[in-house]
């Protein structure tokens, strides 16, 4: 089963995420899954359309998701999801 | 009385001790502040921020500020377009306002790019106000468009207290906008106002009013800190008269507080123009009028006067009966108890106010 992990940051707003074992085939899947485990954590990821937020960067083992937009990138079950804001900021 | 001071770095709320104003307590540390309201009604204190990195958020508090909420956040829906093929995503949460007495969980919400939304339970749930969502002028960017910012945005929301379903927003850039059957239809209400910087400056739609409020007991009055001066109507917004002090100080700026009993008397802080986003010689002044307008008075006494490159925005200026308070975008607030006459500095290292409100 694939893993997720996240920036430290989100801890501000859901103080018990972890890094944890997840259902999900796709990027878009395994996050409805963490949706479903901390309810609202979607929205701080993704925008109104599903798309990822510009300042929010996801990573598949090490690298980039290519599908910003729907979040299609095919998760396998030892890949591991990073979700990382970007570098931006003063 | 409080008062609540949203930065770009956090919420300030302060209360009036003894013989000053102190601060009771910073919330939301670290995070922007873009909108700071409190419905009259119930005493709720909603705060809108504006991360950086995770979008638009709404939070609440019921007991002031001890203990606080979110709600899920407003959304445009799937397929809503900015501009035909660009999809509408909320980027800023630009202001609030209680929908009367008679609709007790009524809220609007004025929103950036130009979505005005509607809750009927206390900003549990938001809906897009589709009516004016599809306004034939809003999806023309000749009539609606960004200026300041990269997108139209909705930073007024003034409600007839003789009428809740009689309703007016103001739109940077668009222009005033009333709706007399609660949001079904809504109709430009731009007339006297000037659009200088446009080829043609007597538009129906393309104004840029920085801030519009009307006064509570004579609601037909109606003032506005316009890009192109300030802007008062006596007559529902039928017709809008230039109060502009063509050869004084009060005419560019953003922010604007009114008497919600005399409406004579209003206050505004200038900038020098524009392309000049200063104080008039470097020297902060708040312009006051009781007169409706015909003539303004500079109030400087306990501003500093020397080299000052604050400049206030269109949601930092407050008043509740005799005290005004503002913020400046260098981290600045000030305090009158005395209706504008004379100023104390309250805090002077905050950092760039975006929302001041009385509590």
């Amino acid at each position: 089963m694939p893993t997720i992990r996240f920036t430290t940051a989100l801890q501000r707003f859901f103080p018990t995420l972890k890094e944890q074992e997840v259902a999900g085939r796709t990027v878009g899947e395994v996050l409805e899954e963490v949706e479903a485990r901390y309810p609202g954590i979607k929205d701080y990821v993704l925008d109104e359309q599903g798309r990822l937020r510009q300042h929010v960067n996801i990573f598949l083992s090490g690298e980039l998701i290519e599908d910003k937009e729907t979040l299609q990138d095919k998760v396998g079950d030892n890949d591991e999801v990073y979700v990382f804001q970007a570098l931006s900021g003063g | 009385m409080k008062l609540l001071v949203g930065t770009s770095k956090g919420l300030i709320v302060y209360h009036r001790a003894v013989a000053s104003w102190k601060i009771e307590k910073a919330h939301f540390i670290g995070m922007p502040i873009s909108m700071v309201y409190t419905d009259p009604r119930t005493n709720t204190w909603w705060v809108g921020l504006a991360h950086r990195h995770w979008g638009q958020k709404l939070h609440y508090s019921q007991d002031e500020g001890r203990s606080w909420q979110v709600v899920p956040m407003p959304k445009y829906p799937a397929g809503a377009e900015y501009r035909p093929g660009k999809p509408a995503t909320l980027k800023k949460v630009w202001c609030m306002q209680q929908a009367g007495p008679g609709r007790p969980g009524g809220l609007w919400l004025g929103t950036e790019p130009g979505g005005l939304f509607y809750s009927e339970d206390n900003g549990q749930h938001f809906e897009l106000v589709e009516s004016l969502w599809n306004h034939p002028s809003r999806l023309d960017e000749n009539q609606w468009f960004g200026a300041g910012r990269d997108y139209p945005f909705i930073h007024s929301i003034v409600v007839d207290p003789r009428d809740e379903n009689h309703v007016y927003i103001a739109v940077s850039c668009a222009g005033v906008f009333e709706t007399t059957d609660g949001g079904t239809s809504w109709a430009p209400c731009n007339t006297g106002l000037v659009a200088a910087y446009l080829p043609n400056p007597d538009v129906e739609v393309g104004h840029d009013p920085h801030l519009m409020l009307a006064c509570r007991a004579y609601p037909d009055v109606i003032w506005q800190q316009n890009h192109c001066g300030i802007f008062r109507t006596a007559n529902g917004g039928q017709n809008w008269d230039n109060v502009t002090d063509k050869n004084g100080l009060a005419d560019y700026g953003f922010a604007l507080a009114i008497d919600h009993e005399d409406p004579d008397k209003a206050w505004v802080i200038p900038a020098v123009s524009d392309e000049m986003r200063v104080a008039p010689d470097l020297a902060l002044c708040v312009c006051r009028t009781e007169n409706g307008g015909r003539s303004w008075q500079a109030l400087r006494r306990g501003l500093p006067q020397d080299h000052c490159f604050d400049i206030v925005f269109r949601h930092s200026l407050a008043k509740q009966h005799n005290v005004l308070a503002f913020g400046t975008t260098t981290g600045n607030l000030y305090l009158s108890e005395d209706y504008g006459d004379s100023w104390s500095c309250v805090s002077s290292h905050l950092a760039r106010v975006d929302a001041v409100t009385f509590s």
